[in-house]
């Protein structure tokens, strides 16, 4: 793969962008949506990080396998986090074995 | 052509790996990834005589009901001593950081990995941290099993919890940057040629091996870390307390912890492809469902770890998930027991020493995966857990299937890395002796357990001792066989040594094209790759030496 | 055909500078899995708790200075940005630039730790580590006592609180120390858009500590606005 050097505008957009989105997430935070508050305040976090990655860390021009290690780990979280919630959420459901 | 000329036609290469350089720097500071694979084959070795130490005197004190050998604490830290020494210092490491260190790169076709420093500092990593664990031993030890459990780990054990657990997240820095080094380089440095579906199974078994290093050590160092921050910072996240949960614990070591068998099984696997194709003279029947299997079982690995959790206070129902999930995993390693089955199928079969172990390979890896499968059913499994069956089943897998791997290959390529052959009668014995060891030493056991006897235990009810001694007088037999090689590949070495030509199997891959052993840089030239990688039927390569044997 | 010996910069195991820069980058983005993975097991302990006892946790968090912890995010994004741009004038060769803009990137991560200085002194002042000495004197969002919270539950807030940030420090800390090698190489004109590796795969974990800061600043410090409605 060649070598792709980003513009200095593109930075400093992203950059803008990402001051933006912090006020945003703190002004969001006085605010009480109940159940979505956590979803919003992740759904900001995930768009900080995706122009940190995507622009920053130039993951927009690379090879298709540094997409795939990013989606990889990204992946092997949701398994980590999801299965291990499978216990928490479930806990009582079902009594204790034996009993 | 005649042996006279053949053998006159061996002489080892002026210039190879071994004697490019010379003196103690030339090896402390070598970049050459084949000098560091017998680095690593010298500490390994150390610490698994240390570990095998470990388990005479657990077998030694089970020769009797009573504890009466050591105390009860003592004993607990002789078991954890030799978890700990065995997993994390020999099993984790050996067949990656010997075989495949020397093998990944010629197999490849390439002049060394991808990071030849980075994969120094892996070895003094692994030191480093086998000194911590030594300091700790000589200290006093611990006795929380290798499993480090809280809260005892984390506020009861009065033992050396903090070294041990830093020895564990060191070496688990090692395993790292060895992995690390193995995806970087069979994705960046195949030689022209060598498409994914060329490459020996060794290299997709040693790929497999590192994802799983890659994506699972992590999470045991957070978890040895919070285990340390909670002994020594009061940060304490299992504290029950605080609202903190010691299962909590359990989910985070096993999700490491169950990914790391396949960690240590996944490369003898690899290994076994290769003897059973060389001693077969066949290509490796289905090989891309080989290669896929050593993927699926990586993968999915990773979502089975709750089965070590059934009696700990997890929900049922996600027993119940993790039970099926390890139904799964099965699947892969069966398909792989199959397809090495019928590669023997009307091949051209030769018994020789690598083989031996292969085929005991077979047998032993079959009988623990299977009662893998039976202590995945979480019915059976809440009789069995923490007794023997569990203790048996693990041993067959790690001794009867990783063991018996690690030795196969390294009596394969033990010409290859040291140019000299060994004996082919002592070889022979000593397989030999170690598969009647092994199986004397733990098939009593899957009896134990099932009759009921603990795991961990030092002292046990008077009917258990008849299996108890058997298991002992096989441990004793084993001992004997593990240790018959260190006399015979020393031998190899001596004044009387037998040179090695550079394909004494008369085996197909690049590392039988080079010398034996092989020059620093591994290829004059950069190797063209124009064939699969058993090519058998097509290429029909004949040994450069009627007896690859020393005697 | 590169020189392998000419320039020095072109491994001998590698037989093209792409090469070399694919496996150096494929490398870092390795390592980074690890790290994901790494800081992943804290956050899992975290989502764990957090979904047990959320009204305790936020209590807890109510306790942080958001205006430092915003500040301290725009310090690290400003941070993130120089380091781009240093990555981005090690590609093109402008030596002056590189070390120019590693240096800001030092300063903002400096100055990132001493405000985190600030925040730790102030939670000892307040009896908020973790340990024997551990007291939560809790408000709701108007200014009155917070009744029937679980103190246990709070402190285990701040387990969470010191040992994530400090986690997060120490590889800051590391950062700063990685900067500081570049210097010395970027000073001499060693980059190039043939070996600029060192500073990209510097750069990718700068990017990368920057992130893991993105999450907790949320997750840490912006939990505690209801309290008490």
């Amino acid at each position: 793969m060649s070598l792709h050097v980003e513009s200095k505008r593109n930075f400093f957009l992203v950059f803008g962008a990402l001051m933006v989105l912090t006020m945003l997430t703190v002004y969001v935070a006085y605010f009480d949506f109940g159940a979505w508050n956590n979803v919003v305040a992740m759904a900001i976090a995930v768009a900080k990080a995706s122009l940190v990655v995507l622009i920053f860390m130039g993951v927009r021009h690379s090879s298709p396998l540094t997409k795939l290690v990013v989606i990889g780990a990204l992946l092997w979280m949701v398994f980590m986090v999801g299965l291990t919630l499978t216990d928490y959420e479930t806990r009582g459901f079902l009594g204790v074995l034996g009993k | 052509m005649s042996s006279t000329t053949a053998e006159s036609a061996i002489a080892p290469p002026k210039v190879h790996y071994l004697n490019a350089e010379h003196g103690l720097k030339s090896w402390l500071l070598t970049k050459d990834h084949k000098r560091i694979a017998i680095l690593y084959l010298i500490s390994v070795s150390i610490f698994f005589l240390v570990g095998g130490l470990f388990a005479g005197l657990i077998r030694l004190e089970l020769l009797t009901p009573q504890g009466d050998l050591v105390s009860g604490d003592t004993y607990n830290r002789l078991f954890t001593l030799h978890g700990v020494i065995m997993i994390f210092f020999f099993l984790i490491p050996a067949i990656p950081a010997v075989l495949g260190n020397f093998l990944v790169p010629i197999m490849i076709g390439a002049k060394d990995l991808a990071f030849p420093k980075l994969n120094l500092g892996s070895w003094y990593v692994y030191n480093i941290a086998g000194l911590l664990g030594i300091y700790a031993m000589i200290k006093g030890g611990v006795d929380t099993g290798w499993t480090f459990y809280a809260p005892f780990s984390t506020t009861y054990s009065n033992s050396y919890v903090v070294p041990t657990a830093l020895a564990g997240f060191v070496a688990g820095f090692s395993s790292i940057m060895t992995g690390l080094n193995f995806i970087v380089t069979i994705h960046r440095m195949r030689a022209p040629g060598m498409t994914w579906f060329r490459m020996p199974l060794m290299l997709w078994s040693s790929y497999a091996t590192s994802l799983i290093i890659l994506l699972g050590t992590p999470v045991l160092a957070i978890t040895l870390l919070l285990l340390i921050l909670e002994r020594t910072l009061h940060i304490g996240i299992f504290d029950p307390k605080l609202g903190g949960d010691p299962v909590l614990f359990q989910h985070l070591f096993w999700f490491y912890s169950h990914p790391a068998v396949y960690i240590m099984i996944l490369p003898a696997m690899g290994v076994i492809s290769e003897l059973i194709a060389a001693f077969s003279r066949k290509r490796v029947f289905g090989y891309k469902f080989v290669a896929f299997a050593s993927l699926a079982i990586a993968v999915l690995g990773f979502l089975v770890w709750g089965h070590h959790m059934f009696t700990s206070g997890q929900s049922v129902y996600a027993a119940t998930v993790f039970s099926v999930l390890t139904m799964l995993v099965a699947i892969p390693s069966a398909i792989k027991v199959f397809n090495w089955t019928a590669t023997l199928h009307r091949g051209a079969i030769s018994y020789d020493t690598p083989m031996l172990y292969a085929l005991g390979f077979l047998g032993l890896f079959t009988i623990g995966g299977l009662t893998g499968v039976m202590l995945g059913t979480l019915g059976i499994d809440i009789h069995v857990h923490d007794t023997y069956f569990v203790v048996a089943h693990f041993h067959y897998i790690m001794v009867g299937g990783t063991i018996l791997g690690y030795l196969g290959g390294l009596h394969y390529w033990w010409p290859k890395m040291t140019g000299r052959l060994y004996n082919r009668f002592w070889s022979q014995v000593s397989a030999i002796t170690i598969f009647v060891g092994f199986n004397l030493t733990f098939f009593p056991q899957f009896i134990l357990g099932f009759q009921g006897m603990p795991r961990r235990y030092w002292s046990y009810p008077p009917e258990f001792q008849v299996l108890n001694v058997l298991s002992t007088a096989g441990a004793t037999v084993l001992g004997v066989g593990l240790l018959l090689p260190l006399f015979y590949f020393a031998a190899s070495l001596g004044k009387k040594g037998r040179v090695a030509g550079p394909n004494p199997w008369g085996a197909i891959g690049l590392e039988w094209t080079t010398t034996s052993p092989p020059p620093t840089y591994n290829f004059e030239e950069t190797p063209v790759v124009t064939h699969e990688a058993y090519a058998y039927e097509e290429l029909h390569p004949e040994p450069t030496q009627k007896e690859p044997y020393l005697a | 055909m590169p020189e392998h010996s000419q320039s020095g910069a072109l491994a001998h195991h590698f037989e093209t500078y792409d090469q070399q820069r694919e496996a150096s980058s494929l490398g870092m983005w390795l390592f980074l899995v690890t790290e994901i993975m790494f800081f992943g097991g804290f956050f899992l302990a975290y989502i764990v708790y957090r979904s047990s006892f959320p009204e305790d946790f936020a209590i807890a968090s109510h306790q942080l200075d958001v205006t430092l912890g915003a500040i301290n995010t725009a310090v690290l994004i400003a941070s993130s940005l120089t380091m781009a741009m240093a990555v981005r004038a090690s590609q093109l060769a402008q030596r002056k630039a590189v070390v120019g803009f590693l240096i800001a990137t030092m300063i903002f991560g400096g100055v990132f730790l001493g405000i985190k200085a600030v925040e730790y002194s102030a939670k000892f002042e307040h009896h908020l580590v973790p340990g024997p000495n551990f007291e939560l004197h809790a408000e709701g969002a108007n200014g009155e006592h917070a009744e029937g919270f679980d103190v246990g539950h709070a402190e285990m807030f701040f387990n969470f609180y010191f040992g994530m940030t400090g986690l997060h420090a120490a590889h800051m800390v590391i950062g700063i120390g990685l900067l500081i090698w570049l210097c010395f190489p970027a000073w001499k004109g060693r980059f190039n858009a043939d070996y600029h590796n060192p500073v990209e795969v510097v750069g990718l974990y700068w990017h990368f500590v920057d992130i893991i800061w993105i999450f907790l600043f949320p997750l840490l410090y912006l939990i505690g606005f209801h309290v008490g409605h």
